[in-house]
């Protein structure tokens, strides 16, 4: 997020476009809701399902999965039009105006022409495009509806477009706010767990970072970009890559196209999962190494909003069982090296000197709320929102993106379009969620399934129907509601029983390698 | 601002009321449905002081600080109407603190408690409603409900999940789910928000039920490890037996105010479960075996060092974890950029 | 306009349609044309005439002859006797006394002028009694804050029981500068025993239509309800109807009078919950919410209906504004006593001779109340207690019999007018049982909000009933005053604030009832 959770209550106009707030990060949600229930702002929804959040919208539009794009092209477009555009702000913080200018207000970005594409009335466009544009402050929140797509980047750049010619980043309350799906994934990618990036997102191919890591660790290191998670699937199955090694990852559930991630990790020489349990990835390493939970362990989680918080260790971990940096210090050292932590403060200390975002956020002054990132040095207060005044490059740049419709649409063998997520009671593969009870007495497999579809196929409601894709079949319960779109399936993916991953596409974004989990061409049948 | 609360002069802040004034200095005047998030209510009454130039008695939950102002929390008069009030609620209904999971942690016992009030006067309560057990993790015993409304507040104006209300009347008030459901078939999402602001044993956790004596838990501070919101949760753990009794959030964090949602409330069986690993595993002939810890790293060691010698350090990869901490993210990719020798390193980010 | 020889004016209400009115007056009606009457004598149908009990009635002007009680079979008599051959048929008129009351009754009024002798659902009656006429001097001659400081200075005081000066309540709301403000009229009216403004609407709803718009337009409202009782359905057919009419002739609505004002006034009809006749409890039922009381303040007048300034007026108090401003605040001063001006609608009942409503003027001493308008003790029995001001009031016993009657003077009793109810008790009442019922009431109407008011009530209902059941004790009585005074001291708002005032006055007063039934 580029901006902070109690900024929320700040917007004027708040529009939520793919993401299903409420049961993935419901604690945001219900910011969301006070903020509408005092009457300080206004709500745009726009999601193919009618999201609880719908219920508090001023406007809730169902879009067409995939059209992300020319929706917010379209409400560009009108803005422009309309004069509503933040017209200082583009003049002194922008550029690219006029090759953006160009691409959104080409005819087909109309709004007559954008509902043939999103299935949205032109004049709830306008309407959409009106409150937007006028707004004081708006904000933006999205979540994985925008980014798992073979467009996740056009889509982000696309919010990102919007925020600016409105003048809402860089200010209190607006904002481009993804919402992180795990309690952690910012902290991982902070701490340089991709393949392009050091810690503090320094690029492996920028030399001068490479020395810096190279002194600091005493070591020479590799000056060429890594393969992400896809690729790395796809170099096993290819038998290119021979060892893996997995720390609390569940890919079985959690990549697309099932099973060929099934046939890569049979194919991998060597694989290494270390987790809490035996999961439906491990079953398939060659050794597991158990690992302590976030309860028996002290360290810190970054949250969506940057903000670095200290987890404290609660319990003791079972008998035998270590924590996660334990044991990689272990193997390190048995493969001949010389790491030497005494204590997981000796690796806050290495992040504190080696990542300049998290130079001021040492051990000593996190305290009980954390500080957000950046702070550079151990007087700054921390960072509650980004861009203010200036964007990290200098000038925001606007990129004309150009509307691309998804890898795989309906046809006749697959109508339907299938879209995946979350549900409030299950968390990810369900690793940690399924083993209470409760949980799943509340929340289990299912196939959200419009009342339309579902009276043409004569299914009824509970009923367990086959759903398929190119990629394979599974079964679920179907649940026939109003609050999907005609057209449109909804499945999570939580359940290994049900395991929505082994239809998805893994056709990916050829920028940010992100699976286009959000659409793909399926078709649903009654079983027998 | 000066205020003179039973003869003594503290500081004011000019927007706070005299309740605020009095607990902020540690001075405790009995209060049952004033709850810092909900505000203030004024239901209770048992709140009453005395000001000098005012007439009767006001409730300080409501009463804003002036300068100069006289307050007594402490007179006989004050005391006995402070008494007289507490009674009542504690007639209302079936207080047996023995039986009660919030013995201990109730805040109707402490007023009861501060104002020498040893069983109630009255005898109202006449058992009428049945423990409503039907959410999964929740239940609600209306006969503690002292109808303070700080659930419904909670769960209207701070979740905003709009389940709770009161219905019926006068003595005969209740709270309900939407339109008087069992509370597990209603639209309620076991956030627990109510659950945590309920002064009293009404809405408890089902599952720490039985599970021991408030003073006998440890309170530590974590943060939720599901999602990416990050709420701050006080968790109550019994350090004998190493188990999560129950779990809060933290009511001052900036992230979550408290609330939590139904994961982070009381998704925490996979600590404890009896299917964790506490031992390695190394497969062999397509079966896993128990192994000790040397020998499991030594045998990823050696075939980590392997495969980097015969194929190149390009030839492994390694997956990092949007579920573990900082530290252990920055030492896992050290360990595959340093020790391996590869960028190859990428994690669930995008999924 | 026609002339008739005679004017036969019915009183429509409640009680009236009860015993059957309707038909007796299409026989009246049919009797008349059959014997070629109808061009000389005039039917009316008006409000009630301020008597309780005494089932259809009709007036016959100029003989001002009242007939009460009158059945089917009597309307022959009274068309052949009296239309045809001039003679009152003495059987059917309402006794001496009554009469006298009648007319003793009608020098004083004000609210009260012109019920029972216009027809209340033809507005041109009204205005032909000088109806409307403040409306359009204030609308023509008057600034809002003109017509604020004229009520202000009659001295003017709430009748909704609290008797908080209206002018002052209305020059908190008149600068609040607000898109939308609102009056609301508390017709809720819940108190048991009391149907004064029942009858104000009944016999004149122009007459609260006009001083409503007019306090709009003080206050700078364009929108007003009336917040009714369900049970009403006479008046809220007959307010009805004065709405329509009132807007037909551009009375109400857009552009009032080319003024430029504008104004529309709503019906609501009330929840039928005691609580909700107190203004906070009253706006959030209104607004469709549980209606209970708000926290004050912010005030109604700053913060009220859907968070707009709205000025709550009983209807009573509403009714007397016309005549205030007609005939200015110098001419309402003249009427009452110092402090307490105008005059007050009573709603007597109990072991009177004629229950029912009077108006006198303020400061009227009990005693002249109950022996003139209420004609005095029924059936020859002795006077034992009256309980004024509702179920919140006080028991007075004989000795404070002279206590004048007005907000002011009550007090020093340390009893209240409330909305003007007075229940009379003969010496066969047991004091015990009216105190149960009164603690039943208020157990039964306890909202819930608070917790003195709905524990406190169920623990004095189980101390009196106990003691009526002959099963209490001494120290019973000491735990009723010591329960229900925590309660006055400490309860949200005045429903949970009043038990105390029947109980302490009933126990001090009337403890030998109590004793007797102890032993
Ligand atoms: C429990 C309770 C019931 C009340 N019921 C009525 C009522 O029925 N009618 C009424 O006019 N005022 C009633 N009141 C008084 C109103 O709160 C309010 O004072 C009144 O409507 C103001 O109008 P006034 O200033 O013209 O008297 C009640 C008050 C309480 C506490
Ligand atoms: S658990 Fe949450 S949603 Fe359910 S009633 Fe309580 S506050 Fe409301
Ligand atoms: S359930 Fe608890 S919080 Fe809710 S009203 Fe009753 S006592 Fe108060
Ligand atoms: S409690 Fe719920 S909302 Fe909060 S971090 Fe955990 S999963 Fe997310
Ligand atoms: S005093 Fe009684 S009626 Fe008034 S708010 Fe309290 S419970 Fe409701
Ligand atoms: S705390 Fe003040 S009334 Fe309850």
């Amino acid at each position: 997020m580029t901006n902070d959770i109690a900024g929320i209550k700040k917007a004027d106009v708040i529009l939520i476009i793919g993401s299903d707030t409420s049961a993935a990060h419901p604690v945001i949600s219900a910011r969301i809701k006070q903020a509408v229930r005092e009457g300080k702002s206004k709500l745009i929804v726009i999601d193919p399902k009618k999201i609880v959040m719908a219920d508090y919208a001023e406007i809730y539009a169902a879009h067409r999965p995939g059209s992300d794009v020319a929706v917010l092209n379209c409400m560009m477009h009108e803005i422009l039009k309309n004069g509503w555009e933040d017209k200082e702000y583009i003049k002194n913080r922008l550029e690219g105006f006029d090759e953006f200018k160009a691409e959104v207000m080409k005819d087909k970005y109309s709004p007559e022409n954008v509902e043939k594409l999103s299935n949205i009335p032109a004049e709830t466009l306008r309407q959409i495009s009106e409150l937007f544009g006028k707004a004081k402050t708006a904000s933006l929140y999205y979540a994985m509806g925008i980014t798992q797509h073979t467009t996740g980047t056009d889509n982000v750049w696309s919010t990102a477009n919007l925020q600016m010619i409105c003048g809402n980043l860089g200010v209190e309350g607006g904002g481009v706010n993804p919402l992180r799906g795990q309690s952690n994934v910012q902290g991982a990618c902070d701490m340089g767990g991709l393949p392009n990036v050091y810690p503090g997102y320094q690029k492996v191919v920028d030399e001068k970072a490479q020395a810096k890591f190279e002194k600091a660790w005493n070591c020479k290191l590799d000056n060429k970009v890594g393969i992400t998670v896809t690729e790395i699937f796809d170099a096993m199955y290819d038998g290119t890559l021979k060892g893996l090694y997995v720390m609390g990852e569940n890919p079985y559930l959690s990549d697309p196209d099932q099973n060929h991630i099934i046939k890569a990790m049979e194919r991998v020489d060597f694989m290494v999962v270390q987790d809490m349990f035996i999961t439906e990835t491990a079953e398939y390493a060659d050794v597991i190494l158990p690992a302590a939970a976030f309860a028996e362990k002290d360290g810190h989680f970054t949250n969506t909003e940057r903000r670095v918080q200290r987890i404290n260790k609660i319990i003791e971990p079972p008998k035998g069982v270590i924590t996660d940096w334990e044991i990689i210090q272990l193997i390190a050292n048995a493969m001949g090296s010389d790491w030497n932590y005494k204590s997981v403060r000796d690796i806050t200390k290495e992040i504190n000197e080696l990542t300049p975002q998290y130079a001021g956020i040492t051990w000593e002054r996190v305290g009980r709320f954390g500080l957000q990132w950046p702070c550079p040095n151990e007087e700054h207060p921390g960072t509650p929102y980004l861009h203010k005044g200036k964007f990290a490059r200098g000038k925001g740049l606007l990129r004309p993106i150009p509307f691309k419709e998804p890898d795989e649409l309906p046809d006749e063998e697959y109508p339907l379009i299938l879209t995946t997520g979350r549900v409030l009671q299950q968390f990810h593969t369900g690793t940690m969620s399924r083993k209470t009870e409760g949980l799943n007495n509340l929340a289990g497999p299912m196939v959200m399934i419009s009342v339309d579809d579902a009276e043409r196929m004569g299914i009824s409601n509970s009923e367990v129907v086959e759903i398929s894709t190119r990629r394979g079949e599974i079964t679920a319960p179907a649940f026939v509601t109003k609050r999907i779109s005609t057209g449109v399936i909804y499945i999570p993916f939580h359940y290994k029983e049900s395991p929505a991953n082994r239809l998805t596409n893994s056709a990916i974004d050829p920028i940010a390698k992100i699976p286009e989990y959000k659409v793909c061409a399926a078709k649903v049948q009654k079983i027998n | 601002m000066i205020v003179y609360l039973n003869g003594k002069a503290y500081e004011a802040k000019p927007e706070e009321t005299v309740l605020q004034l009095a607990l902020r200095n540690g001075i405790y005047i009995p209060h049952l449905c004033y709850h810092e998030k909900t505000g203030k209510a004024a239901k209770c009454r048992a709140c009453v002081v005395e000001v000098e130039g005012i007439p009767g008695l006001k409730t300080s939950c409501n009463l804003p600080v002036r300068d100069g102002m006289v307050v007594s929390s402490k007179s006989e008069k004050v005391l006995q109407a402070q008494r007289m009030v507490v009674d009542l609620a504690l007639s209302s209904g079936q207080h047996d603190c023995l039986s009660c999971e919030q013995n201990g942690n109730c805040e109707l016992q402490d007023a009861a408690y501060y104002l020498g009030i040893e069983r109630p006067s009255f005898q109202l309560y006449d058992n009428d409603y049945e423990v409503d057990d039907s959410s999964e993790f929740i239940r609600v015993d209306r006969s503690r409900c002292i109808s303070c409304g700080r659930c419904v507040e909670a769960c209207n104006k701070t979740v905003v999940n709009e389940v709770i209300n009161f219905g019926n009347r006068g003595f005969d008030t209740k709270i309900v789910f939407d339109n008087d459901l069992p509370m597990g078939t209603s639209t309620c999402v076991q956030c627990g928000e109510c659950m945590q602001i309920c002064p009293v044993g009404c809405i408890i956790d089902k599952r720490s039920i039985g599970s021991g004596r408030n003073w006998e838990f440890e309170k530590v501070e974590t943060v939720c490890p599901y999602c990416g919101v990050g709420c701050r949760l006080e968790v109550h753990v019994d350090r004998k037996n190493g188990k999560i009794i129950r779990v809060n959030g933290v009511e001052d964090s900036p992230t979550n105010n408290g609330m939590l949602c139904v994961k982070g409330r009381f998704g925490f069986d996979f600590v404890n479960s009896e299917e964790r690993l506490t031992t390695p595993l190394i497969k062999e002939n397509g079966k896993f075996r128990e192994a000790e810890w040397d020998e499991a790293i030594a045998l990823v060691a050696s075939k980590f060092s392997e495969i980097k010698k015969e194929f190149g350090s390009d030839a492994i990869a390694g997956l990092a974890s949007a579920k573990v901490t900082n530290e252990e993210n920055f030492a896992f990719q050290k360990f595959i950029r340093r020790e391996v020798g590869t960028n190859n390193v990428d994690h669930c980010a995008r999924l | 306009m026609k002339f008739y020889r005679s004017h036969v004016l019915i009183a429509i209400d409640d009680n009236s349609l009860k015993a059957g009115v309707k038909k007796i007056e299409s026989l009246l009606r049919a009797k008349l044309d059959k014997n070629n009457l109808s061009e000389e004598i005039n039917v009316l149908e008006t409000g009630g005439l301020g008597y309780f009990g005494t089932g259809v009635s009709m007036t016959v002007y100029p003989e001002q002859i009242t007939y009460a009680n009158l059945k089917e079979e009597d309307i022959n008599d009274i068309v052949e006797e009296h239309f045809l051959k001039g003679r009152v048929v003495s059987r059917l008129v309402l006794n001496s006394t009554i009469t006298k009351k009648y007319n003793f009754n009608y020098k004083n009024r004000v609210v009260l002028e012109n019920s029972g002798i216009i027809d209340p659902e033809n507005i041109e009656e009204y205005i032909g009694v000088g109806g409307y006429e403040a409306w359009e001097k204030v609308l023509t001659q008057m600034k809002p804050s003109e017509v604020v400081d004229e009520v202000k200075a009659s001295g003017l005081r709430g009748r909704g029981g609290a008797g908080f000066p209206a002018g002052v309540k209305w020059s908190f709301t008149a600068p609040i500068e607000a898109k939308q403000k609102y009056v609301v009229v508390n017709a809720d009216e819940g108190e048991p025993g009391t149907f004064k403004d029942r009858l104000i609407m009944e016999g004149d709803p122009h007459k609260l239509l006009e001083g409503i718009m007019i306090a709009a337009y003080a206050v700078g409202a364009t929108k007003s309800y009336i917040y009714i009782r369900g049970e009403y359905k006479l008046c809220i057919h007959r307010l009805e109807v004065a709405i329509k009419q009132a807007n037909e002739y551009g009375i109400l609505g857009k552009n009032i009078f080319s003024s430029g004002f504008d104004h529309e006034i709503e019906i609501k009809i009330g929840a039928g919950a005691y609580v909700c006749g107190e203004e906070t409890a009253l706006i959030e039922s209104m607004e469709g919410n549980r209606g209970t009381p708000r926290y004050k303040p912010p005030f109604p007048g700053v913060e009220g209906a859907w968070h707009k300034p709205t000025v709550v007026n009983n209807v009573e108090t509403i009714a007397n504004v016309p005549a205030i401003i007609k005939n200015g605040a110098d001419w309402y001063n003249t009427i009452g006593v110092e402090g307490c001006r105008g005059t007050k609608v009573y709603t007597m009942m109990g072991d009177l001779k004629l229950p029912g409503l009077c108006e006198t003027e303020m400061g009227t001493s009990l005693r002249t109340i109950i022996d003139e308008y209420g004609g005095g003790m029924k059936d020859g029995k002795q006077f034992k207690a009256a309980l004024v001001g509702g179920a919140a009031g006080v028991f007075l016993p004989n000795e404070m019999l002279d206590v004048k009657m007005d907000f002011n003077s009550l007090k020093e009793y340390s009893a209240v007018l409330g909305s003007g109810a007075i229940l009379v008790m003969n010496e066969d009442v047991d004091i015990v049982d009216i105190l149960w019922s009164i603690i039943r009431f208020f157990r039964h109407e306890s909202c819930g909000k608070c917790n003195p008011c709905s524990n406190g009530n169920p623990v004095l209902y189980k101390l009196i009933d106990k003691i009526r059941k002959g099963k209490g004790k001494e120290a019973d009585l000491d735990m009723m005053i010591k329960v229900s005074e925590v309660m006055n001291k400490t309860s949200f708002c005045a429903l949970g604030q009043s038990p105390y005032m029947p109980i302490k006055s009933a126990i001090d007063n009337f403890r030998d009832d109590f004793l007797k039934r102890m032993k």
